[in-house]
């Protein structure tokens, strides 16, 4: 059974759905590649800072 | 003011053959209805992501829907059957762990469930480049 932490199941999640996310929402190679980057930098950006606002109400 | 009136874009593809086959084969496939486009790195990309992610969500022990008793198990079936043959193959040789029992299981619940819908998008979008709506 595969066991990745929780970060990196973000990241591998993140990765592929933005994969996905710019190849299907653009029309062009670059403007894929930017919307794809964009989409993971959103994912993996959002779970940082919501894990850090669960921390803080959690103390 | 006058506008250049959009003219639709499914006039410049050819309309022979079956218009839904990209659609279809897309869907039983990951990838495959931009294969048939010759969309091969497009292609490419999708099926490696849409497989690799329902693979690794089976490999960390996670639930394939088969009986919706409710509501949530009712989408859980809905996202699963977008992965297509892959679904279906992996429910005929018993992949998947049955009741979620561990934190990682669950992940693997998500990322089978969500690799179904991102391969449904990615059937849309060939379909999309099929009647020339999407270039």
């Amino acid at each position: 059974m595969l066991h990745p932490s929780h970060f990196a199941a973000v990241l591998l999640f993140a990765l592929f759905a933005s994969t996905v996310f710019g190849i299907t929402m653009r029309d062009t190679p670059p403007r894929m590649f930017r919307y794809g980057a964009y989409c993971f930098v959103l994912f993996v950006g959002s779970v940082i800072v919501f894990s850090w606002v669960m921390f803080l109400i959690a103390r | 003011m006058a506008t250049t009136p959009n003219k639709p874009a499914a006039a410049k593809t050819s309309s022979k053959g079956f218009v839904y086959l990209p659609l279809i084969a897309g869907w039983l496939v990951p990838g495959a209805g931009h294969f048939l486009l010759g969309k091969w790195i497009r292609g490419t990309l999708l099926a490696v992501s849409i497989i690799a992610m329902f693979a690794l969500g089976l490999a960390m022990q996670g639930k394939l829907y088969t009986s919706a008793q409710d509501i949530l198990d009712m989408l859980g079936v809905a996202g699963d059957l977008g992965g297509g043959l892959l679904y279906f193959l992996s429910r005929a040789a018993g992949w998947g762990g049955t009741p979620v029992q561990t934190t990682i299981a669950d992940y693997g619940t998500k990322f089978i469930v969500v690799a179904g819908l991102l391969n449904i998008i990615a059937a849309v979008d060939a379909h999309n480049l099929r009647t020339g709506r999407k270039s």
